[in-house]
């Protein structure tokens, strides 16, 4: 076989493993995923099934009994509040009025958290408030 | 203790005017830069090339300047400065006043433009007289990256931003980056992304230019080097403080922000390896104009990933008015180096072929191929919220697991490689030599399987058993050339083995630093399979006195002390391990709380009610980590808290610290039972050690070798100036 | 008293900037000779370290004998042509210097 043969079949055995590893990848990242929702969407849909809630923790309503933690999540304006129960690692940066991600399920209007999927963003320091400075 | 602020509300304002000033100076300056040098480039007048040089010289100049006022201003508490009054405080400590520059937009984007133009000023004033063709568009991509930076400054996160009037005191450093760790990171990362825009700079003027030959890669190749090592500090700073600081135990979490510093380093590292094939072989052109394409804009969409908000991630920090620009400016960098590569794509061409399958250059193009492809899976992952939303309306969101899926197989198959690529040769590797070289890795590796089936649970982890088989294979790979290379010596110069070993590297530092560096990743590799899958993991609730098995190992809650300080209170845990009946150690993980300037959670409260950080108890060991962290219930505290914001709120601040101390203290003799989480990492320091190992390899690597040179080339000369007066063989 | 600082700045800036456009435009005509010259001798490193590699590669016992040999005299001939242009390009340099006064060959090298 004369090498621009070898190469061009290289080529092609190279090309279709990246094509397979995409398709493979593509498949099961749709079906791995959990989608990620807002109180408001949550609420409204009536969704079942697990999801990735993001939302602000009401100030407030943070509770600790034990070994759970309790507490509502809103939408970022604070509207549409839910009851939350989680237990497991909590991040440094949880308090009242953070962003939060959190795995779980709805039951009886309470939201589940998954254990140890709670995240807390750090506290914003890169947005932009333009009417706070002054030129 | 306060600073006395010398100076008034009228100097602030004095200073931040000619800050912007400064800035609008540099953007000018920048500016002039890309005309003058495209100028110089297109009329071949020197002068003009010249002075876009001084321009950036006179560039990275002001921006010292800039960079000295903001600093100033920082030390000298002057509020003035809203970067000031928002990221610092007079009780700041002086080491974190001078760190909070870059935890803010502002300053942030003030390191980068300064790193550019420091580093811009270096490359061109090396290659001042060299490659006259391509330094002219290499300083026009510089000089306008530049101003693109002084432009968002200016126009929109202005550092020299005043407040009027100033405030007297200001909102102080988030207690979480109140941490060695967490102020070097952003500097470190900063400059290993803007170390990567010199070799971007220097190929795009190659591109236009037309020198497609290795030159490029030869200017930039220490500037490349130093970007990778910058950049995997950043990494090793980041997984570190994660492991020591935070509350989870982990070290990498796959986050977004995260996975956008890690595959710049990935296409850095496929970068790296493959020039080495151009300046060899001539071969894989396209390859590495692409790379370093590749690896600059991912660096330039890291640095837009923290800012815009478009992803949720534990860093991401809400949208920005930076992010914008920001993408149009990858979307140039990337569509623009496209078009010029496909542009060029006939100069491209190899000047060989691969015509083994047994040599370095094959091993190099799957090397390639893997480090790609491992930073594509990431990519994927990481954008896949923004993809998902796209084609069906909803966000999907992919966590560890998925990752930790496809990552896997492939760092397992590129350990192997960092063996196999030193083994081989440029150029065709007989089989015999073949046989010879695989033979004792080769067996390093099976009796590595065999032993961990027979004696560990290893089995249940294929993916890590096959980890240590080919990390096994590498290291005794790497050993053997270690020890070839001195026996080599050994025998052409007689001297001892251990000098002839160091004199060895001395003379190919490139090479052997190379070597080390793959020690360092294997060892590293190693760690990081051994604490993700064999890791003991408890989340245990103890009252003072009891105990809980973990592992091996039996901890018992001794007691609690309290600490409190001004400027935070302490509770730490004092935790007895034995092993085997046996003393082993004794962790005492803590947790800060920091006071809150929140009104409404009352003079006393106002302690228990803010920010507060973990302080881990680690217990390291060479075979493996106890690791916990701590977390109080302060529950019980409430109703005392609620009476003493009620009845003390008159009293003088002296009598509430006195009576916030007396809680402390009577928290801490009788506390309820407290929540613990204890992990047992195995090898996990290897991570560590093994990081440090490959960046003090890079180091080596990158050390020039002047005197070495001068003698060898003389007698090099030498021996060609008896060849020369052989005919040239046809070309 | 900072604007006079501002402005300082600036001229200084300006001054240092337009520097090299205030010498007398000379029709260099060097035709880029410098430029090849220490691309020529960067070249000639990278070859002398390949043919460094190549011995190290065959007493590490990677390369037989013949692949070695093969390759070593392919490096060489390469390494001697690179040589033949730069003894070229300084002949040229010395019958005809065109107008940059720049000398590019540093006094280290001159040394043969």
């Amino acid at each position: 076989m004369d090498p621009s043969r070898k190469r061009k079949i290289r080529l092609v055995i190279a090309l279709s493993a990246a094509v397979l590893l995409a398709a493979g990848l593509v498949y099961t990242s749709f079906s791995a995923s959990t989608e990620a929702k807002e109180p408001s969407q949550l609420l409204s849909e009536n969704a079942t099934g697990t999801y990735e809630l993001t939302g602000k923790v009401v100030p407030g309503s943070i509770e600790r009994s034990g070994d759970e933690l309790r507490f509502q999540i809103a939408d970022r304006d604070g509207s549409h509040p839910i009851p939350v129960t989680y237990s497991g690692t909590v991040p440094d940066p949880f308090r009242d009025g953070r962003e939060v991600i959190l795995t779980g399920k709805l039951e009886d209007g309470t939201f589940v958290g998954e254990r140890d999927s709670l995240i807390t963003k750090c506290p914003s320091k890169f947005t932009s408030e333009p009417e706070e400075q002054s030129s | 203790m306060p600073v006395e602020v010398h100076v008034g509300a009228g100097g602030a304002v004095q200073l931040t005017i000619l800050g912007k000033a400064l800035l609008a100076a540099a953007l000018l300056v920048a500016l002039y830069a890309v005309g003058a040098a495209v100028y110089g480039a297109r009329s071949g007048d020197r002068r003009w090339v010249e002075s876009s040089r001084r321009a950036v010289y006179a560039m990275a100049a002001l921006l010292t300047l800039a960079v000295v006022l903001v600093e100033s201003a920082f030390l000298r508490d002057d509020f003035g400065f809203a970067v000031v009054s928002s990221h610092s405080s007079t009780t700041t400590p002086t080491f974190y006043k001078l760190t909070a520059m870059w935890s803010s937009q502002e300053g942030s984007l003030l390191l980068w433009a300064w790193a550019l133009s420091l580093a811009s000023s270096g490359v061109l004033y090396i290659s001042r007289r060299k490659h006259r063709e391509l330094v002219p568009w290499a300083t026009a991509v510089l000089a306008g990256l530049g101003s693109f930076f002084i432009g968002l400054m200016i126009f929109k996160a202005q550092p020299f931003a005043h407040l009027d009037p100033a405030p007297s005191e200001g909102a102080g450093l988030t207690p979480l980056l109140r941490n060695p760790y967490m102020a070097v990171h952003p500097p470190m990362l900063y400059s290993g992304y803007v170390l990567w825009s010199i070799p971007f700079a220097f190929c795009v003027g190659a591109l236009i230019a037309r020198r497609l030959d290795a030159s490029w890669i030869r200017t930039t190749r220490n500037f490349a080097l130093l970007a990778w090592t910058f950049l995997g500090i950043g990494l090793l700073l980041g997984s570190r403080w994660s492991y020591e600081e935070l509350g989870w135990g982990g070290y990498w979490g796959w986050d977004p922000v995260e996975n956008a510093a890690l595959m710049p380093w990935l296409v850095g590292t496929a970068f790296l390896h493959s020039v080495m094939v151009q300046e060899k072989r001539g071969m894989l052109k396209v390859w590495n104009v692409s790379l370093i394409v590749g690896t600059f804009t991912l660096c330039l969409l890291g640095t837009f990933l923290v800012r815009s908000g478009i992803l949720q991630s534990i860093h991401a920090f809400g949208a920005s008015t930076v992010g914008g620009p920001l993408l149009g400016l990858i979307a140039v960098v990337a569509i623009g180096s496209a078009a010029l590569i496909t542009k060029r794509v006939d100069e491209l061409r190899p000047e060989r072929r691969i015509t083994s399958a047994l040599s370095r250059e094959s091993v190099f193009l799957i090397n390639n191929l893997l480090l790609v492809g491992l930073a594509a899976v990431i990519f994927w992952g990481t954008f896949f919220p923004l993809v998902s939303e796209f084609f069906t309306g909803e966000r999907h969101s992919l966590a560890a697991p998925w990752f930790d899926r496809y990552v896997t197989p492939l760092g397992v198959a590129l350990v192997l490689f960092t063996g196999i690529g030193p083994l081989l040769a440029w150029g065709r590797l007989s089989s015999s030599s073949a046989r010879t070289l695989l033979l004792w890795p080769g067996l390093a590796a099976a009796a590595t399987a065999i032993v961990l089936l027979v004696a560990s649970d290893a089995g249940a982890h294929p993916w890590a058993l096959f980890l240590f088989a080919f990390a096994a294979f590498a290291l005794v790979a790497l050993g053997g050339e270690f020890r070839r290379a001195g026996v080599a010596r050994r025998r052409l110069t007689g001297e001892p083995f251990p000098r002839a070993l160091a004199r060895a590297f001395a003379r190919n530092r490139r090479r052997y630093g190379g070597y080390i560096v793959h020690a360092g990743i294997a060892l590293l590799l190693i760690g990081i399979a051994a604490s993700s899958s064999f890791q003991t993991n408890r989340d245990l609730r103890l009252a003072v006195g009891e105990s809980a098995e973990v592992g091996d190992y039996t901890l018992t809650y001794e007691r609690l002390t309290a600490d409190p300080k001004n400027e935070r209170i302490s509770f730490a845990a004092s935790l007895g391990v034995t092993r085997d009946g046996k003393p082993f150690a004794t962790l005492t993980p803590a947790r800060n709380y920091y006071p809150t300037e929140d009104p409404s959670a009352g003079p006393i409260g106002r302690y228990f009610m803010g920010e507060s950080t973990s302080e881990v108890g680690i217990e390291p060991g060479a075979g493996g980590d106890l690791w916990t962290a701590f977390q109080p219930d302060l529950s019980v505290l409430n109703p005392d808290i609620i009476r003493g914001n009620r009845e003390l709120a008159g009293i003088p601040p002296e009598g509430q610290g006195l009576a916030i101390l007396a809680l402390a203290e009577k928290y801490a003799q009788n506390p309820p039972p407290a929540t613990f989480r204890v992990i047992v990492n195995p090898l996990v320091s290897w991570i560590w050690i093994g990081a440090l190992i490959a960046l003090a390899g890079a180091v080596l690597a990158s050390w020039p070798a002047l005197e070495a040179r001068r003698r060898l080339e003389a007698a090099y000369r030498a021996r060609l100036g008896r060849e020369l007066g052989a005919p040239v063989p046809p070309n | 008293m900072e604007v006079l600082l501002a402005l300082a700045i600036v001229v200084l800036v300006a001054w240092f900037v337009t520097g090299p456009l205030r010498r007398r435009a000379e029709a260099r005509s060097d035709d880029g000779r410098e430029a090849e010259l220490a691309d020529l001798e960067a070249r000639k490193e990278a070859k002398y370290r390949e043919i460094r590699d190549a011995e190290a590669d065959r007493a590490a016992g990677k390369l037989s004998e013949e692949d070695f040999r093969r390759l070593d005299r392919e490096l060489r001939s390469e390494a001697i042509a690179i040589l033949k242009r730069i003894d070229r390009l300084r002949e040229s340099y010395a019958s005809d210097p065109g107008q940059g006064g720049d000398d590019p060959i540093p006094a280290r090298q001159r040394r043969r």
